[in-house]
């Protein structure tokens, strides 16, 4: 059946790959009994983006008080957990080290299991978090480091049959902002700019070779940007909304083309979206539009779960800790860690 | 009483378990192995080693730095979630006096030296066996500190695995006033951190939450930020 045998399972999961300091605990898998986050955005909103070393600062000043906020929203001690489960990587080194040896410590202390989860798995299992996963499945990962086409055969098999070449979906929208002046980060915004537009400039799709599922979003950005430089030498003002409108439809039309003919091609049962670029209204409506049409259930996490938490992390941690697998003591950061099959 | 000490603020590790005052298992070691990786297994390695299990500790000491921000913020991480798991305290003592500690036979001045890169040290003087504060631990480079020890007027014995680094320069300021510690001196020893540590009063578990990392030093990003800022209010 591809479903795993469990009963009352309780996972402590902890995340700091990038700039949240979360923790939560979560049963069997699929119940969020607890989920907190300590959310840093505010520190780094000054630098423009986040800043590896004030984010690790602010990981050791949190993580002891995240973790026990979500123990005492659980009501819950250490003696009523199964495992410690934390991202491995991939993430700012500084920062992913932090949660790993606080939950390196604290399982030791506690005598308990420790899982390693790797931060994408994660995304992709927040969708396990609000109805079960159906295999065949297909996930478009959409976040701030990755985009990628991801097919799961089952449970814990993953193959990246496409992922973008250059910039990322968020990195795309969050250089895109800057360069219309908006504060840091920029997705949420261009998001609510586009959908203020009436009118949308028109701007490139890039769809690379036609059985290609790669994307590739630097040109797309260098349009945007070249647009701005003509208009800025012309002495004309861009209208934010317009630009905001034509560079979503571009991201939009892209991802969701190349989303619908994979799920065809590969005959998928489901299809999630998941990643912090998966919290957008356009990608959203586009994706459920399209799959309500062709019929296959479509379904994408609620705004909260798409953006880094642990709440995923520990979902998908529990089907790893029920195929028995282990970390030990001496694991570390992995920056560039692989997303791998672990069946 | 038992004690758990931890110190990884720079490249030497060291953990120790210390009960009624006796040192019961110690590692020292200054291997290229990140403390990322190693610290926790060692920890384990020493308590095992001294029959020791988590539980039965009394209190934690932990040397907050300064030092590498990484390798500070991997003692630290650790001491603070073993300290609040357990329900324990923790004192944080500084990685230069826990440093300065091993010539605290010496009864004269004692300059405890990190290489932070560029010619840049972290550094403090401290005196005799009660390691008495003379320059409050800080951040400088090589030259700025020589000309302070200079003016000190005396014998100062220097101590650490990074004096290497400056050794040359250090002669060549000081001259004859410079001194270095035998090499078994060294590395920095847990021991020595909950030795320091046994004589400052306990905090309260609660306070464990708040603990946090001695840098000594801004983040780079930060004060580029504020050397803007002051510009803009320039112009
Ligand atoms: N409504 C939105 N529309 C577009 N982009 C958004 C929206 N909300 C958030 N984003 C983008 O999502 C990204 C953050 O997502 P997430 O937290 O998943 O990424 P990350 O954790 O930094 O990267 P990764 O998960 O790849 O390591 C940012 O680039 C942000 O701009
Ligand atoms: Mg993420």
């Amino acid at each position: 059946m591809g479903e795993f045998m469990m009963e009352n399972r309780i996972i402590l999961a902890i995340e700091s790959s990038c700039d949240e300091t979360a923790a939560a605990i979560i049963r069997n898998g699929s119940e969020i009994v607890s989920n907190v986050v300590a959310s840093q955005i505010e520190s780094h909103k000054r630098f423009g983006g986040v800043v590896p070393e004030i984010a690790s600062r602010h990981h050791v000043e949190q993580i002891t008080v995240v973790i026990e906020e979500a123990l005492a929203q659980a009501n819950m001690k250490p003696d009523d957990l199964d495992a410690v489960a934390v991202t491995e990587g991939p993430g700012l080194v500084g920062a992913l080290l932090i949660g790993i040896n606080a939950a390196k410590a604290f399982a030791f202390a506690n005598n308990l299991p420790i899982v390693g989860v790797h931060h994408i798995a994660g995304h992709i299992y927040a969708n396990a978090l609000v109805q079960p996963m159906e295999f065949p499945l297909l996930a478009l990962v959409v976040s701030g480091g990755h985009t990628e086409l991801v097919y799961m055969k089952e449970h814990g098999s993953f193959e990246v049959i496409g992922e973008t070449r250059d910039d990322a979906a968020g990195e795309a929208y969050d250089k895109v902002a800057r360069v219309l002046g908006l504060p840091y980060p920029g997705g949420p915004r261009i998001d609510k700019l586009a959908h203020e537009g009436e009118e949308a400039v028109s701007f490139p799709r890039v769809w690379l070779e036609e059985d290609s599922y790669d994307f590739s979003f630097s040109g797309l950005k260098s349009a945007v940007i070249n647009y701005k430089h003509n208009m800025d030498q012309r002495g004309e003002e861009i209208c934010p909304t317009a630009v905001a409108k034509g560079f979503q439809e571009s991201v939009v039309e892209v991802l969701t083309a190349k989303t619908l003919r994979a799920a065809r091609e590969y005959k998928v049962k489901q299809v999630i979206a998941a990643g912090g670029v998966a919290a957008n209204k356009g990608l959203r409506t586009s994706l459920d539009t399209v799959f309500a049409e062709e019929n296959i259930p479509f379904f994408v996490p609620p705004l909260k779960m798409c953006t880094d938490n642990a709440a995923m992390i520990g979902a998908a941690a529990t089907p790893m800790f029920e195929a028995g697998i282990r970390g030990n003591l001496s694991m570390n950061g992995r920056p560039g860690m692989e997303l791998k099959s672990w069946v | 009483m038992i004690w758990l000490g931890i110190e990884t603020a720079n490249a030497p590790l060291s953990i120790a378990v210390i009960r009624d005052g006796k040192v019961i298992a110690e590692i020292v070691q200054n291997i290229k192995l990140t403390h990322s990786a190693g610290a926790m297994p060692a920890i384990e390695e020493v308590l095992a080693k001294a029959g020791i299990k988590p539980g039965e500790l009394d209190a934690i000491a932990v040397s907050e730095g300064p030092g590498s921000y990484t390798g500070v913020r991997i003692g630290v991480t650790l001491a603070k979630t073993l300290a609040w798991t357990l329900k324990k305290p923790l004192v944080g003592i500084s990685s230069l006096k826990a440093l300065a500690a091993n010539a605290a036979l010496y009864d004269g001045f004692i300059c405890p030296v990190f290489d932070a890169r560029r010619g840049n040290v972290y550094t403090a003087v401290y005196k005799g066996c009660e390691l008495e504060t003379i320059i409050e631990d800080y951040h400088d480079h090589i030259d700025g500190l020589l000309v302070r020890l200079q003016a000190l007027e005396a014998p100062i014995l220097f101590v650490g695995a990074d004096v290497d680094v400056f050794w040359h320069k250090i002669v060549e300021v000081l001259g004859d006033y410079a001194q270095r510690t035998p090499f078994s001196n060294d590395l920095p020893r847990a021991s020595e951190t909950v030795r320091l540590a046994t004589k400052v009063e306990l905090p309260s578990v609660d306070a464990v939450h708040h603990f946090v990392p001695q840098y000594k030093r801004i983040a780079e990003a930060e004060a580029n930020w504020l050397k803007e800022q002051k510009e803009k209010a320039h112009e």
